[in-house]
């Protein structure tokens, strides 16, 4: 019955050959380690913030924002879950990016002939970061208000075009509700179209050249009579059933922090924001939400406006040009010298305390130490450029070890 | 069909003006959808211009009357406070109001039309915060001439809102244009007008 049915199927839509070439019989290096979870766990955090954002639209309403907060929170019912799991799902979203991209540096996941992919995942990472900074607009909170404020307003420092190319994006001469109902739609239906979009093509370019690993070894040079390789086993049942794993244990974290600690501190969901928008009072202190942080101390850090939305932008910008930047051709941490290892374990000190110093108030120390951290930021990346020159990288392994 | 006998130049000619043509179309179609994110009718004719009787100000007063959404103070200054402003001419980044920050007829020391009578528009030059007013002297900090602070950045400006050197923000605060009615003594904010 059920084989009569797929041979009717397969006749007229490629099933069972789509189930083999991307689960079945796509085969992924033997060695994935921890730090492999985290792509099928951005995945899992996007199906749950479409689910929690289709159930949300139902009850918001974008012409009384805070009001429907507040309705979803007290009134509908287990509406306060399911906003708790789309405003922890927001953080857990760039926790689990963060560590992916980190894994994709450290084990050089991003070179040839893997450029691609790395491309389309830092279109993601902006996609992520444009629908989670609209989406902080959308419960109209003190913080909502004053962050998107500062945010809008950093166009306004472009020359000439500037002042005209606020107004046009907030539709008004302040920032208002003109302004919320276009991130509204944007934020429930053209960005997420855009994400998921982005999402398959880079699932479809990963697919194509296949998966890095921990020793960054192509097992592609190394197939078996078949054509199989040799260090290769299938997608499914083996990781599938490894990432069940990964799931259950982040859920463990993520429902904890969804159940007992759904703010975290202050940090998921900022204090002031529980007071509603208002357009003449300025909380004493505007910090981003935790995940624009680095990127905020980098703006801050340059006394001139404009200035520092370039540095900014460069900062995301010289991110898309790593595959380039890197020349060294041995991919793995593993196999790379103690310079590169310094370099990068520096790389994360310094974006760790960027981070810090974008929620803290400023004093002349933290200005200095911003500095020094935004330098070293980009001095991290021209460092790759002159590395190969000096480093001593150790001996590739023809195959992948079992370390 | 048969390819024989193909004019290159004239289907390349066809393929190119075709697609400036349609060029054309998407530039013309995208018109509608960029230009209705700019400012409605709506917003607009909220943005029309406010009155404030200035004479219910006590001296060293200062409120708060909402413009286009705007925080805009109206200040009192008593004689300390303009004394204040000459003697930060120094420390100011920009102390003949340069930058165009001011309507022409608020190009001067204390940056108003009446010496006493201060309108700005309370959003820090920086990123939009709204500065708090410190106004005696030594308030905020020791040797403190009295003026503004804002808790964003750390951004200061004196009582004529102008920028402090050396704080994040480059620029005086806004003035906007106003106009005083000195028979009805109202300040008209918005209207263009001066004295």
């Amino acid at each position: 019955m059920f084989k009569n049915f797929m041979t009717w199927l397969d006749a007229r839509f490629p099933a069972t050959k789509v189930w083999n070439e991307h689960l079945a019989e796509y085969y992924a290096p033997k060695n994935f380690n921890f730090w492999y979870f985290f792509g099928s766990l951005a995945m899992l955090v996007l199906v749950n913030q479409l689910l929690t954002g289709i159930w949300l639209t139902m009850f918001y309403s974008p012409s009384e924002p805070f009001a429907s907060v507040e309705y979803i929170m007290r009134d509908v019912e287990y509406g306060w879950l399911i906003r708790y799991l789309h405003s922890t799902g927001a953080s857990a979203f760039f926790v689990v990016v963060y560590l992916h991209m980190f894994r994709g540096i450290m084990y050089g996941s991003y070179k040839k002939p893997r450029e691609l992919i790395w491309i389309f995942g830092m279109i993601i990472f902006v996609l992520l970061m444009a629908e989670a900074f609209m989406g902080y607009l959308l419960p109209w909170g003190q913080m909502s208000f004053w962050g998107a404020q500062v945010i809008v307003n950093l166009f306004g420092t472009i020359p000439v075009v500037g002042p005209d190319l606020v107004e046009w994006i907030r539709g008004d001469f302040t920032l208002s509700l003109a302004t919320l109902n276009r991130f509204f739609a944007l934020h429930v239906v053209a960005v997420p179209l855009a994400l998921v979009a982005m999402v398959f093509l880079h699932i479809v370019a990963l697919h194509k050249v296949g998966s890095n690993n921990p020793d960054g070894v192509e097992i592609k040079e190394k197939k078996d009579e078949n054509g199989i390789p040799l260090d290769g086993i299938p997608f499914h049942p083996y990781y599938t059933v490894k990432d069940i794993v990964g799931v259950v244990v982040f859920m463990m974290i993520f429902l904890g922090v969804v159940f007992f600690a759904p703010d975290f501190g202050g940090y998921f969901l900022e204090r002031p924001n529980f007071e509603p928008a208002n357009p003449l009072k300025t909380p004493p202190h505007i910090a981003p939400v935790w995940y624009f942080t680095p990127f905020y101390t980098m703006l801050r850090a340059v006394p001139d406006p404009f200035g520092g939305f370039i540095v900014m932008a460069l900062a995301i910008v010289i991110l898309f040009l790593l595959p380039w930047l890197d020349r060294q051709k041995v991919k793995s941490i593993r196999y790379r010298g103690a310079s590169y290892k310094i370099l990068l374990a520096l790389f994360v000190i310094s974006f760790i305390i960027l981070g810090v110093l974008g929620v803290v108030p400023v004093t002349d120390f933290t200005k200095w130490l911003g500095r020094i951290c935004t330098v070293y930021y980009f001095f991290f990346f021209i460092a790759l450029w002159f590395l190969p020159k000096f480093e001593k990288t150790k001996p590739v392994p023809e195959r992948v070890t079992d370390k | 069909m048969s390819n024989q006998g193909v004019n290159k130049g004239r289907r390349n000619l066809l393929i190119g003006a075709t697609s400036v043509v349609g060029a054309v179309g998407v530039i013309g179609a995208a018109v509608p959808f960029v230009r209705s994110w700019a400012p409605s009718a709506k917003a607009q004719s909220a943005g029309a211009p406010v009155a404030y009787d200035y004479t219910k100000l006590e001296v060293g007063q200062q409120i708060t009357v909402e413009w286009r959404g705007k925080p805009v103070w109206v200040m009192r200054r008593d004689d300390k406070m303009l004394q204040s402003i000459t003697k930060s001419e120094g420390l100011v980044a920009d102390p003949a109001s340069e930058k165009p920050q001011q309507p022409e007829y608020c190009k001067n020391e204390y940056r108003s039309i009446e010496p006493d009578i201060f309108v700005a528009v309370g959003i820090c030059t920086h990123l939009g915060c709204s500065p708090q007013l410190f106004a005696d002297a030594g308030s905020l900090e020791g040797g403190w001439l009295g003026g503004y602070y804002c808790p964003c950045h750390g951004s200061k400006f004196d009582l004529a809102g102008r920028v402090y050197s050396g704080v994040p923000a480059n620029a005086n605060l806004e003035v906007p244009p106003y106009t005083i009615d000195t028979a009805a003594k109202m300040i008209v904010i918005g209207e263009e007008g001066g004295a």
